[in-house]
Formats: structure tokens, C-alpha cells, sequence
């Protein structure tokens, strides 16, 4: 029996396919329920009855208040360590979610030329302004920061591309740039909140896990002075707006057109 | 054809070793390997039908992390009614807390062993590798 080449090759090309036709078939063709659809419901139940809600979410820091804490840093504390925020031990990898900066570096548009003894050289906190016209949110590429309808400047940390656009943009520094892993320098890692990853920016979120639970924002609680006062700005009845119409406060770089929404008062 | 019997031999050569990776993993490899995540949960069921959940989790988790983040609603209704957080880590991982046995083993054998969720959610103490 003589074979010629073009044979060969059909007979070799058939024994492999015989050879790993079975078992491939066993991995491969197992029966499976294969599911088309399934109703997957997401809506909300209309009212909630445990978060917090608001139509407008703003703060306001009595600095008065906040100043006779000498040197306290519970409010940065609290929101560090239940926010995952790692330490890097150096400014310039630096995470900040909240900060202490002097008065004057704070408003230095304001130009104080004299100041109360007692706010010369002293240190207010600083966080995200969660501006009404963040510059931030225009900004951003992917929209991965965004302006809830309460007033939030969230952060969506799955659409973040690192570009740091929002960083540029941002007036008040309130934004910082994972330039390394984060996880290696967290003290002490809360299971139950994520870590960000290197390459993306984040910044406070006036706790909105916190208000979706029902719990006020962790600086605020953390605060025993009760120098921070979080409520809804469009309820004329809230204590914030109580507070605002009894005493003057000032806004960090107001002139700018953002409409800030962390008030001091002064 | 000169030379025919070096030739073919030459061929059978290069045929068996350029076909060594299908005939090697179909004899004594282990290409008929199926992976077996466990699923150590005594919950009575998950949020979704298990067909639905072995071909589309990935779907639901994506659809869970939007209305989370971005429309900031949290409640998961079921089927049955029964209302579940939109959570990762704090639902599904409370009950599949065996991340290794029940996400890895499958990740790995279909190649795509590590997703992006664990960069930033911390998975359940001793399931994380």
C-alpha cells in the first residue's frame, strides 16, 4: 500500500483531533442550566428610614471652639483610620482627607493684616469644600467624580484613570494622589472600608457610607468640642442654619466662584 | 520524492512535537481538570439563583457597585423579597468568607486569576492569598 503526502496528513490530522477529541469534549461540554435573564431588581424602597438624608449637606466649624482643643486631632484621626488613609511618613506621597492648616494659609485671600490674638499662628481643619460649582467635577474625564444630588463631591474610585486633572483644578489642595500602593502603610486596616490603590486620587466624601447607615460623619463625631456641625443647609430649621444665622462665617476662596460648603465661623 | 523515508520521519518528528501540548494534556495531562469552588455558606440561598450567579456575578457585582457609588442606593430586593445590602465585602464575602476555595479556584482556571476588586476591598481574614 503505498500513501501519498496529502493522505498522510488527513490520517495524522484525524488521529490527533481523536486523540484530544474526548477529553476535550468532557471539559468543554459538561451540561450547564444555561440562564437567559433573571429579574434583577435594584430599585430602592422609596423612603428610606435609616440613612441620613438631606437636600443640601454642608458643615460648619466653630474655630473658637475647635482652638480651645490645644493641639487636638481627633477628627483627623478618626476620619484617617476609618477611611483606610495610609500614612507614608513623608509630605510629598502625603494622603490627606482632612488636615490642619494655619488660620492665615487657610484664608489667605482674605488678607487679615491683624488678627485676634487667638487666631494669629492657630490651625483650623481643612477637608473637601463639596463646592456647589466644583471645579473638580468639570473637570474630570470619566466622571469619576461627581456631584451627588445632596451636595456631595463623591468619589468613584472603580472609574478613577489617575490622571489627576481634578487635582490641578481643585483650589483648596483637597485632593491626594496614591503615587504608591497605600496598603503597606495603613496602621491599622478596617475590614469593612476599602484601601484605595496606587494610581487613583481621592479625598473626603463628607462620609456617605456613614450617612447611608444612619451615622453622622467620623470627624464630627469624633469632635468633643463639638466644633463641627454637619447638617442640611436647605432646612431653615437645621442647626446649621441656625447657627449661620446667628453668627458671621467665612468660606475658604470664596471669590472664586465655587460656592464652598465648609463654613467657619468666626 | 527523494529521500522519502528521512523525509516522513523528519515530518512524524515535527508533527508529534508541534502536537505535543494536545495529545500530552489530553492523555496524562490534566486539561480534563474542572475547578470545585466550595461553598461553605449556611445561608438558605444566595441573592440570585445560583445558574444565574455562576454565569453573570460579575454583572450583578458591577450593577451593585453603580447603584452604590454613583446612585447611592444600597438595598438589594431578591426574588424571594428578601432585602440585601449592595455589598462585596459585607454581604457576599460574609457568606463566602472562603475566598481561596470558592473565587480563586475558578478565577484561576479560567486565566483571569485576580481581579481588580481585591486591590481596593480587603477580603474576609484567611481568604485572601
Amino acid at each position: 500500500m503505498s500513501i501519498d503526502r496529502r493522505q498522510f496528513f488527513k490520517i495524522a490530522g484525524l488521529a490527533t483531533l481523536g486523540l484530544a477529541g474526548k477529553p476535550a469534549y468532557e471539559v468543554f461540554a459538561q451540561g450547564e442550566d444555561v440562564v437567559d435573564s433573571v429579574t434583577v431588581t435594584s430599585e430602592t424602597p422609596p423612603v428610606p428610614t435609616g440613612p441620613l438624608t438631606a437636600h443640601r449637606w454642608a458643615m460648619a466649624i466653630d474655630v473658637r471652639k475647635c482652638l480651645d482643643q490645644k493641639d487636638c486631632k481627633k477628627c483627623l484621626l478618626a476620619c484617617h483610620q476609618v477611611h483606610n488613609v495610609p500614612d507614608f511618613g513623608n509630605p510629598k506621597d502625603e494622603i490627606k482627607w482632612i488636615w490642619k492648616e494655619s488660620f492665615e494659609h487657610a484664608f489667605h485671600e482674605q488678607d487679615f493684616e491683624h488678627l485676634p490674638d487667638d487666631l494669629e499662628h492657630q490651625v483650623v481643619p481643612i477637608f473637601c469644600n463639596h463646592c456647589d460649582n466644583p471645579p473638580c467635577v468639570q473637570v474630570c474625564p470619566t466622571q469619576a467624580t461627581f456631584r451627588r444630588e445632596d451636595g456631595i463631591v463623591m468619589m468613584d474610585q472603580h472609574r478613577c484613570i489617575g490622571c489627576r486633572y481634578c487635582m490641578a483644578a481643585c483650589p483648596y489642595g483637597s485632593r491626594s494622589f496614591n503615587w504608591r500602593d497605600p496598603r503597606p502603610f495603613i496602621k491599622q486596616v478596617d475590614p469593612a472600608y476599602p484601601t484605595r490603590t496606587r494610581g487613583v486620587v481621592e479625598k473626603c466624601t463628607f462620609c456617605d457610607d456613614r450617612l447611608a447607615r444612619g451615622l453622622l460623619p467620623a470627624c464630627v463625631e469624633a469632635c468633643e468640642a463639638r466644633a463641627m456641625i454637619f447638617g442640611d443647609l436647605e432646612d431653615a430649621g437645621s442647626g446649621i442654619r441656625e447657627l449661620l444665622r446667628q453668627r458671621l462665617a467665612i468660606r475658604r476662596k470664596p471669590g472664586l466662584g465655587t460656592k464652598p460648603e465648609i463654613y467657619y465661623i468666626v | 520524492m527523494f529521500d522519502a523515508g528521512k523525509v516522513i520521519i523528519g515530518l512524524v518528528i515535527f508533527l508529534v512535537l508541534i502536537t505535543f501540548p494536545v495529545w500530552y494534556n489530553a492523555t496524562i495531562g490534566n486539561a480534563s481538570y474542572v475547578p470545585d469552588p466550595q461553598i461553605i455558606t449556611t445561608a438558605p440561598a444566595c441573592v440570585a439563583p445560583t445558574a444565574y450567579m455562576k454565569a453573570s456575578h460579575m454583572d450583578l457585582l458591577n450593577q451593585w457597585r453603580d447603584d452604590v457609588v454613583r446612585r447611592g442606593n444600597r438595598e438589594y430586593v431578591a426574588a424571594d423579597g428578601t432585602v440585601y445590602n449592595k455589598s462585596l465585602t459585607k454581604t457576599c464575602m460574609d457568606c463566602h468568607s472562603n475566598k481561596a476555595e470558592f473565587c480563586d479556584r475558578c478565577h484561576d482556571y479560567v486565566a483571569v486569576g485576580q481581579p481588580d476588586c481585591w486591590d481596593c476591598h480587603i477580603a474576609p481574614e484567611g481568604g485572601a492569598r
